[in-house]
């Protein structure tokens, strides 16, 4: 097939998709489809591994190759499809309660090891499939069928978890905001190594309008704040606000965008990125974009070379290798 | 059934020449006693006799000088006809302290040789031992034939041209050893010294100082004044078939047999694992083999271990993952999902001791049902084992074959003993083997990746990064068609039934059952699976030597069982099973086969003895021949 005239729909399945009416997968989906005949990759070179919950039922509606796994495992099982064939664009889709809590040891991992792999983590701060229990990333007080009187765990914030880990890239981006989410993931793909990507998707069942404040016109400029390489880190609807560094204390501070130390995005630096990843809440805004993008050789790379090429073991030879002796 | 260990008459030390000979080297965990058994195993192979050995050795990595709990010891059984197991009874036990002594001495025959170092017998050590007064002087050793050497003051001379101080001298103390026990059975030391020259390379003082130490205690048993009876002895070679021999373990075995497997299949292993011992090994020995191009990847956990030889397989490799039992059992999700995908996978359990952490470092059969039954869902597949070290390497041609030509994970029992034992193994020729090679889909046109070949049952195999066979699968039930997500009742009904026809039609494609030794029917059949062949093997053939009507049956397919195998065992009048469990095997004999199996458990850690089969066999034919 000639790759470059496909199209999103070369890359939809003939299944029909059975998430809920409304939900924020429909548009991650849509997003995707429309990227990949853009990124110039044979589509048959494509592989989507997930999960278990909502958003792993993704590989299903993609036609490229897809395995719809166990619940958690789907870094692991990734891992193997890369390490078998390092040709492979590999792609991980797996959601909040898949990938930070039964599946945390396999994310930890991955992401330290720079596996040659995008992970997309559609984090709606609940869980879906199972209806409605609150998840690792549920704001503390969250009520639901598991927590009536409130959830009493903090959560964890993907991002920083991810940088804890040692991702090499790390990237926040929503699921409607599809230009924005395009750019991001088209961004990791090109980024060698694990890149990890937190998506922030509004589930309407269990979790409506949870990410209203940074989804909304109205509100979204004061909620949210774009990062980019290089440029000042301003928001607000007249692009009036910024974020500086109170570098006495180390924290950040929402400052006026015309003020002299307004901070200047380096996505290379670690710490700010830990900072930035933080970020939210009542007093500051949430920052997407690419948080941090280092560039280190992937596990792949590394495992393949010692692999060698081709065969070159001898298999006779390595039985009658060492101490022998002959009988007439 | 009860267990009552017969006493051998292995008493034959006063003979020049024997048949065979037991000796067990045991000491500190840090004494090299392993090193010292393995050189001394290797001199024994290229003498030429047959020969099986026994690592026996704690879970603590460094105990406590002078603990029991600490002894390591290896044990080897070689003669001039065909050995199969470790050997029952000591008849040279080497004591490098009195730990080794106390743990050991109940195992040493009447009249066996007693070699210990008395320089470690100090009251400190002794104490530790919980001996009261020092054996080598009490007496208590009367019925033994004792040679007690200060091994720590001789090897001190002999190492102090090399200026090694006291501590790094007295680590000689092994060589020593070794030295007067390659005297005492005529064992050339050439091997040894090539080894410690390999090994001390880059240390040459450590590897002189150590070979001085060899050739002294050598020298002891050639110039020494040592007590009427002690001498050296002769164990006439093996009779042996031609061919070219080396000794392996089943570790080794069993990595060089995958390999095999995946040249003979045309396809690419990656092998996935996580540490346990003792299945390590199996890692280790795969890591240096980049040049047979097999990936080897050291998991975060069991369950990233198992997957991502999932993921392998569905990227167009044989992933192989291998375990011991707790890590086996972290992994049955997984092999659920390979098995609802049907995705080739090779799922080694190295068993031991169990249940939970049990005895890390000693043997056991207990995974069987595990290994039959231990996952949710209706999920079969095919189980193997191996009976002995060389046989690793055809079993893991075969975990390799029935994967790929069934696209199935395929589970292979091997245990603590069988990995790291040592036999003889004649190499077979590479050209022998038969080719069976992989054939992964390639575009049809109308690609589904449920279709199936109708002998085999085996669904097409479609590499990602193929043109126009892009297709998902999942663990959700698939449609027995199109292999798209189906919740329909009856195609659960029919994946269901087609899963397990499939495992179940690979009887067709396994050999028939043989008799090892006896008779197709008779008396009584000691059916057996797994590492207890050698046992098995050796007690059959005393209680035929003395005339009983007993047959052995050793079962290597498990699941499923070989065709004839019920209308085999009801050729019998009585059916005992030894494993080293309670009963897993002989359950289901008599489930499949509504037959009177009895079961001989024994799960001590330590392999079957001899004796103890033997016992077992008698009783049964106490029960079933008229008394004469």
């Amino acid at each position: 097939m000639n790759q470059a005239n496909l199209t999103l729909k070369d890359f939809a399945s003939d299944q029909e998709v059975r998430w809920c009416p409304g939900c924020g997968d429909y548009a991650i989906l849509k997003t995707v489809q429309k990227l990949l005949p853009t990124l110039g990759r044979p589509r048959e070179n494509q592989v989507f591994v997930s999960g278990i919950g909502c958003s792993s039922r993704f590989p299903y509606y993609m036609n490229t190759y897809g395995f719809h796994t166990i619940h958690g495992r789907a870094p692991a099982i990734a891992t193997g499809v890369k390490l078998a064939n390092p040709e492979l664009d590999v792609w991980v889709i797996t959601g909040d309660g898949d990938g930070l809590s039964i599946g945390g040891n396999h994310m930890m991992h991955t992401l330290r090891r720079n596996l040659d792999l995008q992970i997309l983590l559609f984090n709606n701060e609940i869980y879906g499939l199972t209806k409605g229990q609150y998840s690792p990333t549920s704001r503390l007080g969250t009520r639901s069928p598991s927590s009536p009187a409130g959830s009493i765990d903090p959560p964890l914030s993907p991002c920083a978890v991810a940088l804890g880990a040692g991702g090499a890239f790390v990237a926040r981006s929503i699921d409607t905001h599809a230009k924005h989410l395009s750019a991001v993931i088209g961004a990791g793909h090109a980024h060698k190594g694990t890149a990890f990507i937190e998506i922030l998707q509004n589930c309407p069942i269990y979790n409506d309008g949870i990410f209203e404040p940074v989804k909304d016109r109205a509100t979204a400029p004061d909620h949210r704040v774009e990062v980019e390489h290089g440029k000042p880190i301003v928001f607000g609807g007249e692009r009036e606000k910024a974020i500086r560094l109170d570098r006495e204390r180390l924290r950040l501070e929402v400052t006026g965008a015309d003020a002299e130390d307004v901070l200047i995005h380096d996505e290379s630096n670690p710490v700010l990125a830990q900072l930035l990843a933080a970020m939210g809440g009542p007093d500051f805004p949430i920052a997407i974009g690419v948080l941090y993008r280092r560039r280190q050789p992937s596990f792949d790379e590394e495992f393949s070379r010692r692999k060698g090429k081709s065969r070159e073991g001898n298999l006779a030879a390595l039985l009658q290798g060492g101490n022998t002796w002959a009988v007439d | 059934m009860e267990l009552t260990e017969e006493k051998l008459d292995e008493h034959h030390l006063d003979e020049r020449e024997v048949v065979d000979v037991v000796v067990r080297f045991a000491g500190d965990s840090g004494d090299g006693m392993q090193l010292t058994g393995s050189n001394f195993t290797l001199a024994t192979a290229l003498y030429g006799n047959d020969l099986s050995t026994f690592p026996d050795f704690p879970a603590e990595i460094r105990a406590p000088v002078g603990a029991t709990f600490g002894v390591s010891a290896f044990q080897i059984y070689f003669g001039s006809e065909d050995v199969t197991t470790a050997g029952d009874a000591l008849d040279v036990l080497v004591a490098m302290n009195p730990a080794a002594l106390a743990t050991n001495l109940a195992n040493v025959v009447d009249g066996g040789l007693v070699i210990a170092d008395r320089g470690a017998f100090t009251a400190k050590n002794l104490a530790k031992a919980g001996y009261a007064a020092n054996p080598l002087d009490d007496g208590s050793l009367a019925g033994y034939r004792l040679l007690d050497i200060d091994i720590s003051a001789q090897v001190l001379a002999a190492v102090e041209p090399f200026g090694l101080g006291h501590k790094a001298s007295l680590r000689c103390k092994n060589m020593w050893t070794l030295g007067l026990v390659m005297w005492l059975f005529d064992r050339d030391r050439g091997a040894t010294v090539n080894n410690l020259k390999t090994k001390f390379a880059k240390r040459p003082e450590i590897a002189e100082a150590n070979i001085a130490a060899l050739n002294a205690g050598h020298a002891f048993g050639e110039t020494a004044e040592l007590p009427s009876g002690i001498h050296v002895y002769r164990v006439p070679q093996a009779r042996s078939a031609p061919g070219l021999y080396r000794n392996v373990t089943g570790t080794q075995a069993l990595a060089w047999g995958l390999l095999a497997g995946a040249e003979l299949s045309g396809i690419e292993l990656l092998f996935a694992s996580y540490p346990i011992t003792p299945a390590s090994n199996l890692l280790h020995e795969l890591s240096n083999r980049g040049d047979f191009r097999v990936g080897t990847f050291q998991a975060e956990d069991e369950i990233a271990a198992v997957c991502t030889a999932i993921g392998a397989s569905f990227a167009g490799s044989l992933g192989v993952t291998s375990s011991a039992g707790p890590g086996v059992a972290l992994k049955s999700e997984g092999m659920s999902l390979a098995i609802s995908t049907e995705l080739p996978l090779v799922v080694i359990d190295t068993q031991r001791g169990g249940p939970s952490t049990g005895l890390p470092t000693k043997t056991e059969q207990s995974d069987l049902d595990m290994a039959l039954f231990g996952r949710h869902g209706d999920t079969p597949l095919p189980v193997i084992a191996p009976a002995t070290p060389p046989e690793c390497f055809d079993m893991a041609r075969e975990a390799v074959r029935l994967a790929t030509k069934y696209m199935t994970p395929v589970m292979l029992l091997s245990d603590g003993y069988l990995a790291n034992a040592a036999e003889r193994w004649r190499i077979p020729r590479v050209e022998d083997f038969e080719r069976t090679p992989v054939k992964f889909a390639e575009d049809s046109g109308e690609f589904r990746p449920a279709r199936r070949d109708p002998r085999s049952l085996a669904r097409n195999w479609a590499r990602p990064g193929t043109p126009g066979l892009e297709h998902r699968i999942g663990g959700i039930e698939s449609d027995h068609d199109s292999g798209n997500i189906s919740y329909e009742p009856a195609n659960h009904q029919r994946m269901t039934d087609l899963r397990q026809a499939k495992i179940a039609g690979i009887v067709n494609d396994i050999p028939l059952q043989e008799v090892d030794q006896g008779d197709v029917s008779g008396k009584l059949a000691v059916v057996g699976w797994g590492s207890t062949y050698g046992a098995i093997h050796q007690g059959v053939k005393r209680a035929r030597l003395e005339g009983h009507d007993v047959s052995h049956i050793h079962v290597r397919h498990l699941c499923p069982l070989p065709r004839n195998l019920g209308d085999l065992l009801a050729g019998f009048d009585a059916v005992l099973v030894p494993e080293m469990n309670t009963g897993q095997f002989a359950r289901l004999l008599r489930a499949e086969y509504l037959l009177d199996v009895e079961s001989l458990g024994k799960v001590s850690g330590q392999p079957f003895k001899i004796g103890e089969i033997l016992a077992a066999i008698h009783a049964k034919c106490r029960k079933t021949e008229p008394a004469q």
